[in-house]
């Protein structure tokens, strides 16, 4: 066994150089694929859910095809056809951001209509009595109860977007990944970067799930 | 746009489309290029797939046994390690880092570090469900076992995993084709399989859409495929009388 590990290098300048940069753009990602894939999701959900065929059978392709490619490729497909029809190159960025609320929507909207089938039939029931329309029924009654009971599966799927973000490697975005990987070339220490963010992602990794774990007790009792 | 699916006849230096799509004395066409790519990531998907259900297996039943708790606790962080590390830092600890520690693995070709780490990721998840799976058993299994004078070998050999790994083949059939999608992760250490080509071949061709569109299509039938085998084998072992061997459903 061969170590010469040295993290002397890790000086607080390097890490707000080129980790917190990258660091940035991956949370931000998390957040916004997080909140935009569980809005479409949500739609998509419903419309699989509505029983109408013309709802039905585009949401469902939508969501199947997107759950049978590597999320690589879908990467690599938007990156190439976003520019394609808006007619103009767009950053490595924006076109992660774009793709991640679209691939994602595809699997919020599975635990969501799960969410959303697993309320009983008379919450239903008892909406159409009080006279709410499908739309006040869904905001009012059913909505609010789906994500309740949906959460901890919602903030699991969560990590493992902000795991996911990594693969915007793909397309040379520039993530937290990258950021240790730039900073790792710069000073000829790639084992020790690649080290580093590993430990990284595995703290902010258990320690979301182990807060998930708490909140789900938590929620447990109470229902 | 108009499509040229001739993109896939054109000889992969000199980009002339020959008369026929497979090259002839040693030239390689893209479709020569992207079918030898397709196999690198079913052979990628396969291996890992086999590492992963051995350690897997192995993981995860160690994991419910009962009365010895650091064996439980060793197969719990092997999990953690796994399921909170991002697979693209996975491969690339095994591709950059490994070898630069065991200067003896330097001579590996990187296909077998990335089986190794895919293979190892998967095991992870595959432990879970494996654990899941005795643990869904009724605990009077295991008491009835140990009451037949069965070693612990024993009841888990002819009694608990038996059933377990009948109970799980639903999740293991989505985390086998979770195995080839993931395998696409290759493409970050050079393993020269169907998204490395579906890059490469975009970056030559300037064919992007067709490119991409075989590929995706190659990922879908890899997937759809192993999900067929998968039905086989749960339909050839379930057990009669769960709800799973009643009449039809698929």
């Amino acid at each position: 066994m061969n170590l010469n590990i040295d993290f002397s290098f890790y000086n607080w300048d390097l890490i707000s150089n080129f980790v917190l940069k990258g660091l940035t753009f991956s949370v931000l990602l998390t957040i916004v694929a997080t909140l935009g894939g569980v809005f479409f999701g949500t739609l998509l959900a419903l419309m699989r859910l509505s029983g109408k065929k013309w709802l039905v059978v585009p949401a469902t392709i939508y969501v199947n095809g997107m759950r049978s490619i590597p999320l690589v490729m879908v990467i690599l497909w938007f990156f190439l056809l976003v520019p394609l029809i808006i007619g103009r190159p767009i950053g490595a960025e924006s076109s992660a951001v774009i793709t991640f609320v679209a691939f994602e929507a595809a699997y919020f909207s599975e635990i969501m209509r799960a969410g959303i089938q697993s309320i009983p039939r008379g919450q239903v029931f008892a909406g159409q009595a009080l006279g709410m329309t499908y739309g006040q029924n869904m905001k009012l009654v059913i909505l609010p109860q789906a994500f309740r009971n949906m959460l901890p599966v919602l903030l699991t799927q969560t990590i493992i977007l902000f795991q996911d973000t990594s693969l915007v490697y793909a397309i040379g975005a520039y993530d937290m990944l990258k950021g240790f990987e730039v900073a790792g070339k710069n000073f000829g220490r790639p084992i020790e970067a690649y080290l580093a963010a590993a430990v990284l992602y595995f703290v902010m990794c258990y320690a979301l799930s182990w807060s998930v774990k708490r909140l789900h007790k938590k929620i447990a009792i109470i229902r | 746009m108009s499509w040229e699916w001739q993109v896939f006849c054109q000889d992969t230096i000199t980009q002339e489309v020959g008369a026929s799509c497979f090259g002839k004395n040693g030239d390689v066409t893209y479709l020569d290029w992207m079918l030898s790519a397709w196999g690198w990531t079913v052979s990628v998907s396969l291996l890992s797939l086999l590492i992963a259900l051995v350690v897997g297996a192995v993981i995860g039943t160690l994991r419910t046994l009962e009365g010895r708790p650091w064996t439980v606790r060793l197969g719990n962080a092997w999990v953690e390690f796994f399921r909170n590390i991002p697979l693209l830092v996975h491969i690339f600890l095994w591709y950059h880092v490994i070898p630069a520690m065991f200067p003896a693995m330097k001579s590996l070709p990187g296909f077998v570090l990335v089986v190794f780490a895919l293979g190892f990721f998967t095991s992870a998840r595959i432990a879970e469900q494996v654990r899941s799976g005795i643990q869904s058993l009724p605990r009077g299994q295991r008491y009835a076992g140990m009451a037949l004078g069965f070693t612990t070998f024993q009841y888990y050999r002819y009694v608990l995993l038996p059933m377990a790994f009948r109970i799980i083949i639903p999740p293991l059939t989505s985390e086998t084709m979770n195995v080839f999608k993931n395998s696409s992760v290759a493409f970050a250490v050079s393993v020269a399989e169907l998204t490395m080509f579906a890059m490469q071949a975009q970056e030559e061709t300037a064919r992007g859409v067709e490119v991409y569109l075989a590929v995706t299509g190659l990922y879908v039938v890899s997937a759809f495929a192993i999900n067929r085998v998968m039905a086989f084998i749960e339909k050839r072992s379930r057990v009669p009388g769960l709800i799973a061997a009643g009449g039809g459903g698929h």
